[in-house]
């Protein structure tokens, strides 16, 4: 059933036509000791499809179980594989809480170049524990079939210092992107991630 | 027909209350470029709200992909129902690339991108390639345009396809060095047209 005010339908066949937000919560989860975190296009209802032009994912409290580990993400472009390859910068910035080291730098052995391996997003995670990080990644229109498929991320995470961590790119494959895949780089993980769909 | 529930008007003449809770970000407008000189959002205009309505909006500028081969994505605003697109501005612009010959790796400060005082159109990346499968996908935020006390504050960042074949991630922020409210923005390629692409306008609550 759908309800039409003023001429004007504000929902129908279960989905917000009028003024619902631009921004909706598309699937929440949650990791405890998990080795993966995996948003698939069509499965427990993930959309990750042309329905929406960006996709942003959200960190909240991500703890590494294992010292050192890297926080990582994969894109499937066909297929079962989470191997697009891809091309990326990443820099860096920390200050230490003793106040003895503060930089900002370019990190060359973080980068990828046009490497199917996964995307690190941050490293030198603790598992210390009160040790996590925090951000979010952006996805541009990971269902068209003309162009590369750009990403941003930002995230921030605690150790012994504070360490905040740039990366951007492109899966540089004209397929979709529909199946997006989270993970240190060793060991297994507790946390949050939220999948939104920016309208 | 209004829908009231435990006395709170939830939507009524076919919009939702804000009672309703329905999120604080609002599309405003979406523009789809198709080989045009410029795309623009005109306060009052195709249904655009660039006013104080609300104190934040952002442009999302998605898969645009421009006609010349090189050419940057720029942006400028103005006031009234002007059409210079020439306030003042004062901005930073730094960049991360790499190449995919892997001949580039860089982080550094872009002293030619930036503009002190400049009117120009403001330069949001480095050349955006033009191959079939280029394109590059931007955010824009611009803050309290309407407010006539202060300068208007503005930051963007995004990834971008160069034409050389490498990634760039961008960064930049200023301000229009205007006490005028703003009310309209125009996007287009430093040269040539925006070949595709989509520009969606938020307001954020």
């Amino acid at each position: 059933m759908g309800l039409i005010s003023n001429g004007t339908t504000i929902f129908d066949a279960g989905a917000m036509e009028a003024g619902g937000g631009a921004m909706t919560l598309i699937k929440k989860l949650t990791a405890s000791n998990a080795s993966t975190l995996t948003f698939v296009d069509g499965a427990s209802s993930v959309v990750l499809d042309g329905t929406y032009k960006e996709y942003l994912f959200t960190f909240t409290n991500i703890h590494a179980d294992t010292r050192n580990a890297e926080w990582t993400v994969n894109f499937r472009d066909g297929g079962s594989s989470y191997d697009a390859s891809k091309t990326s910068t990443f820099f860096q910035s920390f200050h230490y809480e003793a106040d003895t080291n503060a930089a900002l730098g370019y990190r060359t052995e973080k980068e990828l170049t046009n490497e199917t391996s996964a995307q690190l997003l941050s490293f030198e995670n603790h598992e210390d524990a009160d040790c996590n990080l925090g951000g979010m990644l952006n996805l541009f229109n990971p269902a068209d079939t003309t162009f590369v498929t750009h990403y941003t991320s930002r995230v921030n995470f605690s150790n012994t210092f504070s360490q905040e961590a740039y990366c951007a790119g492109y899966c540089n494959t004209a397929a979709a992107i529909d199946a997006v895949q989270f993970a240190m780089a060793s060991g297994t993980f507790d946390g949050v991630v939220s999948l939104y769909g920016i309208s | 027909m209004g829908l009231i529930s435990n006395g709170t008007t939830l939507l009524d003449a076919g919009a939702l209350d804000s009672a309703a809770g329905s999120g604080a970000m609002t599309l405003i407008k979406t523009l789809t470029a198709s080989s045009s000189a410029n795309l623009q959002f005109l306060n009052g205009a195709s249904s655009v709200v660039f006013d104080g309505t609300y104190k934040e909006y952002q442009f999302h500028c998605i898969s645009i992909h421009p006609a010349s081969d090189g050419e940057p994505l720029t942006f400028q605003v103005d006031t009234g129902t002007n059409t210079n697109f020439n306030i003042a501005t004062t901005n930073t612009f730094f960049r991360a690339r790499h190449n995919e010959g892997d001949t580039i790796s860089s982080l550094a400060y872009v002293t030619s991108y930036d503009q002190a005082q400049g009117t120009a159109f403001i330069r949001m990346n480095g050349g955006v390639g033009n191959a079939a499968d280029e394109c590059c996908s931007m955010i824009l935020t611009i803050y309290e345009p309407a407010n006539t006390t202060f300068v208007k504050h503005y930051t963007f960042t995004g990834s971008n396809y160069q034409d050389n074949s490498g990634a760039e991630h961008l960064f930049s922020a200023g301000y229009f060095n205007t006490t005028t409210a703003l009310t309209r923005i125009q996007f287009k390629m430093g040269s040539g047209n925006i070949d595709s692409g989509t520009i969606k306008m938020y307001g954020i609550t």
